[in-house]
């Protein structure tokens, strides 16, 4: 009876059998084909930690420090950790009402409820020290150490910059930035991110099924170290870029100062500025959005590099260059001056009172309109009357050189052209072959279609100074040391002026301040070579314009002072270029009267 | 004196080496998946790999006093085993001690027990004892209602404890009922009504009918056609569809929606890798993340940061997957199906049928253990506590499985003294 049912052995064998075949194709199925349970596994417990390397340093030409990093710390949120809390002394810590924490947990959740995102950013380290002892009361809330960037000298704004958070299309564009990021955005802060950001590294931590951390992975093996930012050392003289912003007070207008042998810019000043310390950490928005909306002062308007205006007389000395190049004056060279240079259609372009004929030399020094009228004309008028597109082409090539017309290619970012027309514009005007010199005799005396930004005049200036050529003005002198070569500012770019033709005109300069157009700007033992401008404009009053350089042999400094709808050049930019070279050269101003007049004079509310 | 003399030559040393490697291939696996920084030592008695080797300790002295103990203790007093055994069980009941649950825990002292576990063993006494009587047929309703109260009695107890997972496991008498003369039909017909209940909550209803009216046709066509064969067919028809019916009422109607939603995830009609699908898709992490060669004895990131909760217990194959990869998978489960297997053509040489029911009874046992367990692990089982024979951490069920075998052994080193 039962020897009927003995094969049924070969059931439960097979049954046996059947079982550990299903299960190993299981198990090959999801231990060696599928890849998502391994993915999962790391996900599970691995937690990648930014490293946050310190942003690096900038120094002033002697050391001086200009910005540092200061510890601020940034509140993270796990939304899913979030729970039983005392939310309204965590409100009342961080100082915001339990509507907006309801609102920042609901958007920290959108974002992932497991991993973690800024509730809070930059607290400062006095607000950080009342949280730190409670932070055990808030479960699911970190912080996470940041830097903020501190200004010991509340000036240079504009020249330093800026950071803030990578905003989403800089992400998009670039893979280094994550959401939170800091990014330079103005001044050295952009122009030399890639240097001062350093390197971030990346922690991997373990975590348990409760978050917790249990250690490094792999004894951090596969870990990466931050590596800091890089320190730079700036061109710029801090006490003379205090001194220039001190002497620009209520003031529109901006002092570029350049070390002619180097191309080394030493002091940038624009005003109205604002104090840097306005744009850092969780104040930046509401101060940001204070100085944008003054629309009268624009303060984040950088006019150094932005603003364009007609260089006025002190397009003359240029001029001069290009007619002594061309061969179309000599230093003897004289024209006489009867008032004006007439345009033949009962106009005329009005001279003032001034010796009569003029030489280059005394031309410079009397900033005769006449006689620059004439030089002009006849550069233009070169090849023939009817010739006047090949004599402007001439002119407009040599007056390339100066660095006029196109940017300059310094390291900071927001640096606008100018303006040197091309024929193009004027046959577009007029007609082609409709223009003559005398259609465009304006710009003899720099005004007219010809604009230039400061930092283009103060470039002139110091190549006027080096008698022929200039290094492209820069503001970082030290890349990771005090001096290093800073590659792209070691070419010297040279005019198309032969450099004996600058003597004379640089002997006008010097007798500008002796016995011309600007005597008030002399200083008693040092050389000072120079030229006023008196820009007409069409937003208001004359902008007062001055360039020089001192001392007349081997210069050290080359500077541009434009002071906004002031008047003469005389008056307001002289005296003010003046102390700028007397206090860069003999470290004090000893012209204090002049210094108090200037500091208190009020040119915007005027 | 014979039998004492020649013990040592005549136990089944196949089974014997498979259970050490087993035993103390859990062990290892213990410590790893309650591996503590602070707590390294593989000796210490406060972990649980320490009690663990406490546990295996005494149960190879339990093995060793089974095999001294004369064989036909175990064939006469099956009535004593099985008696006290309910009455523990009854005791639970109203004692025990409720752990995540069920209350199928009783405590003497620092020792905790649970009587289920044991209850197996008494069981299959009874039913080795039971099946094996002269001129029985289990063919005849009384004789086979008389096996499946002895069978499943104590599983209505455990149900009682609240232990479904362990009450489960006393289907696997059926099988063994099967082995000696059970109609094939009633385990048919217990694994079509498992499908008709799964497919009636997975597919529409009508459709399923329509394919079991095919089925049924199909069935009558290459029968004998008679009139009464199709009334049988009608009927079974009728309670089919009335069970469909019944079964998606249950569900959807009388579970507690935390229910509905572990038996939707379990049938795959629903994932829930947070909530009820948590287990499941943590253990699958775990041995999924192990590839071929596994990441290495302690190395297991989702064992030792207790992603997957029971690991020691319930989940102990996960450590092993992880750990020991594929290969190790396959290693074990070859060691497995090599002792079932042996389990049963051991138990076909028995001379006494007692013995040989016996070694059906344990081997349905450890085989259900196993396929429930790792099935479960690996996702193609609901998640049904119970522990994997000889690995799962755990005092009582070791001691148990160690008990049931080796009365099997010394069963074995006794067939040819019988008849």
């Amino acid at each position: 009876m039962e020897k009927l049912y003995f094969n049924r052995k070969y059931v439960f064998i097979g049954l046996f059998l059947f079982t550990g075949l299903v299960f190993l194709v299981r198990l090959f199925y999801v231990q060696i084909l599928a890849d998502r349970f391994i993915l999962s596994a790391s996900n599970n417990v691995l937690r990648y930690i930014t490293q946050y390397p310190a942003r690096g340093l900038i120094y002033d030409r002697n050391g001086e420090l200009l910005v540092y990093n200061e510890a601020a710390y940034d509140m993270m949120v796990i939304p899913r950790q979030v729970k039983g809390m005392d939310t309204v002394e965590f409100c009342r810590l961080l100082e915001i009402d339990l509507e907006d924490f309801r609102e920042r947990i609901k958007k920290a959740t959108q974002y992932s409820s497991y991993k973690p995102s800024i509730f809070e950013s930059q607290i400062s380290r006095e607000n950080f020290g009342a949280l730190q002892e409670k932070m055990f009361m808030f479960p699911g809330f970190f912080v996470q150490p940041r830097t903020l960037r501190k200004y010991p000298h509340p000036i240079a704004a504009h020249m330093l910059g800026y950071v803030g958070e990578a905003n989403p299309r800089t992400i998009e564009r670039n893979p280094y930035y994550k959401p939170g990021d800091y990014i330079g955005i103005s001044g050295i802060e952009k122009s030399y991110e890639e240097l001062l950001r350093g390197k971030k590294g990346m922690k991997i931590r373990v975590v348990d099924v409760h978050n917790r951390d249990m250690g490094s992975f792999q004894k951090g093996r596969y870990d990466t170290i931050s590596a800091p930012g890089t320190d730079l050392w700036s061109s710029i003289d801090i006490n003379l870029q205090a001194y220039g912003e001190l002497l620009m007070k209520n003031k529109k207008g901006s002092i570029v100062a350049i070390e002619p042998s180097s191309g080394e810019i030493l002091c940038l000043i624009t005003s109205p500025s604002y104090d840097p310390n306005l744009l850092v950490g969780r104040i930046r928005n509401k101060n940001f959005s204070l100085l944008i909306a003054d629309s009268v002062n624009i303060p984040l308007f950088n006019r150094a590099l932005m603003a364009t205006y007609p260089p006025g007389s002190t397009f003359k000395v240029a001029n001069a260059l290009v007619a002594e190049q061309e061969e179309i004056i000599f230093p003897n060279t004289r024209y006489s001056c009867t008032g004006g240079f007439p345009l033949g259609n009962g106009h005329m372009v009005a001279c003032h009172e001034h010796e009569s004929p003029v030489n280059l030399v005394a031309s410079i020094q009397n900033s005769c309109n006449t006689y620059y009228c004439n030089v002009f004309k006849r550069i233009l008028d070169k090849y023939g009357f009817y010739e006047t597109e090949k004599g402007y082409n001439g002119w407009r090539n040599h007056i390339l050189t100066f660095g006029f017309g196109n940017r300059l290619g310094l390291d900071l970012p927001g640096e606008l052209s100018g303006n040197i027309p091309v024929t193009a514009y004027y046959d577009k005007y007029y007609g082609k072959n409709r223009w003559r010199s005398l259609t465009v005799i304006s710009m003899a005396i720099g005004q007219g279609e010809v604009l230039v930004t400061p930092i283009q005049l103060a470039n002139m200036t110091a190549l006027i100074a080096n008698r022929g050529y200039y290094y492209i003005p820069h503001i970082i002198k030290g890349i990771g040391k005090p001096v290093s070569v800073n590659r792209g500012f070691v070419r010297k770019n040279e005019s198309s002026i032969d450099p004996g033709y600058f003597d004379p005109v640089i002997d006008g300069m010097e007798q500008v301040v002796l016995a011309g157009t600007a005597m008030n700007a002399r200083l008693d033992t040092i050389s000072i070579c120079a030229k006023t401008g008196t820009a007409q404009n069409p937003h208001g009053d004359n902008h007062s314009i001055f360039i020089a350089f001192a001392p007349k042999e081997n210069p050290k400094i080359a500077l541009s002072v434009v002071v906004e709808n002031a008047g003469w050049g005389t008056t307001w930019a002289a005296p003010i270029a003046s102390l700028m070279i007397e206090k860069y050269l003999r470290g004090e101003v000893k012209r204090k009267q002049v210094e108090e007049w200037l500091v208190n004079s009020n040119l915007i509310d005027k | 004196m014979r039998i004492e003399h020649g013990i040592f030559y005549r136990i089944d040393w196949v089974m014997i080496v498979l259970y050490l490697v087993l035993v103390f291939f859990g062990w290892f696996n213990i410590y790893s998946a309650v591996y503590d920084e602070q707590y390294t030592s593989m000796f210490d008695f406060s972990q649980r790999n320490g009690k663990q080797l406490i546990w295996i300790v005494a149960a190879l002295i339990l093995a060793i006093v089974t095999l001294a103990i004369d064989p036909k203790f175990f064939s006469q007093f099956t009535w004593l085993f099985y008696g006290g055994m309910l009455i523990l069980m009854l005791v639970v009941i109203f004692l025990g001690r409720e752990v995540s649950g069920a209350r199928s825990w009783l405590h003497f002292g620092q020792v905790s027990i649970q009587p289920a576990e044991f209850a197996k063993m008494a069981t299959a006494l009874i039913i080795a004892k039971k099946l094996s009587k002269i001129d029985l047929n289990i063919n005849k309703s009384r004789t086979w209602l008389q096996l499946c109260s002895l069978a499943f009695l104590p599983a209505i107890l455990i149900l009682l404890q609240r232990d479904m997972g362990s009450a489960l496991i006393f289907l696997a008498f059926l099988m063994v009922f099967y082995r000696f003369g059970m109609s094939g039909y009633v385990l048919i017909g217990l694994i079509g009504i498992l499908v008709i209940g799964i497919l009636s909550l997975l597919i529409d209803k009508f459709i399923l009918i329509g394919i079991l009216f095919f089925l049924a046709f199909l069935f009558f066509l290459f029968s004998h056609k008679t009139v009464r064969r199709l009334l049988i067919i009608l009927l079974i028809l009728l309670v089919s569809v009335g069970y469909m019916f019944s079964v998606d009422y249950a569900v959807n109607r009388i579970l507690k929606p935390y229910q509905r939603e572990r038996i939707n995830v379990l049938i795959g009609k629903t994932s829930d890798p947070q909530g009820a699908g948590y287990n499941v898709n943590q253990s699958l992490i775990a041995i999924g993340s192990g590839q071929i060669l596994g990441k290495g004895y302690l190395n297991g990131t989702q064992t030792k940061y207790h992603f997957v909760p029971e690991q020691s217990t319930d989940f102990i194959f996960c450590t092993v997957g992880e750990e020991w990869g594929f290969t190790g998978s396959l290693v074990l489960i070859v060691l497995y199906i090599g002792l079932f297997v042996r389990i049963i053509l051991i138990a076909e040489r028995q001379r006494a049928k007692f013995s040989r029911v016996y070694g059906y009874c344990v081997a349905s046992i450890l085989f259900f253990h196993f396929a429930i367990n790792i099935g479960m692990t690996l996702g193609l089982m609901p998640v049904i506590g119970i522990p994997l024979p000889f690995l799962s951490y755990g005092g009582s069920s070791l001691w148990a499985f160690t008990i049931l075998l080796f009365i099997f052994i010394r069963q074995d080193s006794y067939r040819s003294e019988l008849v």
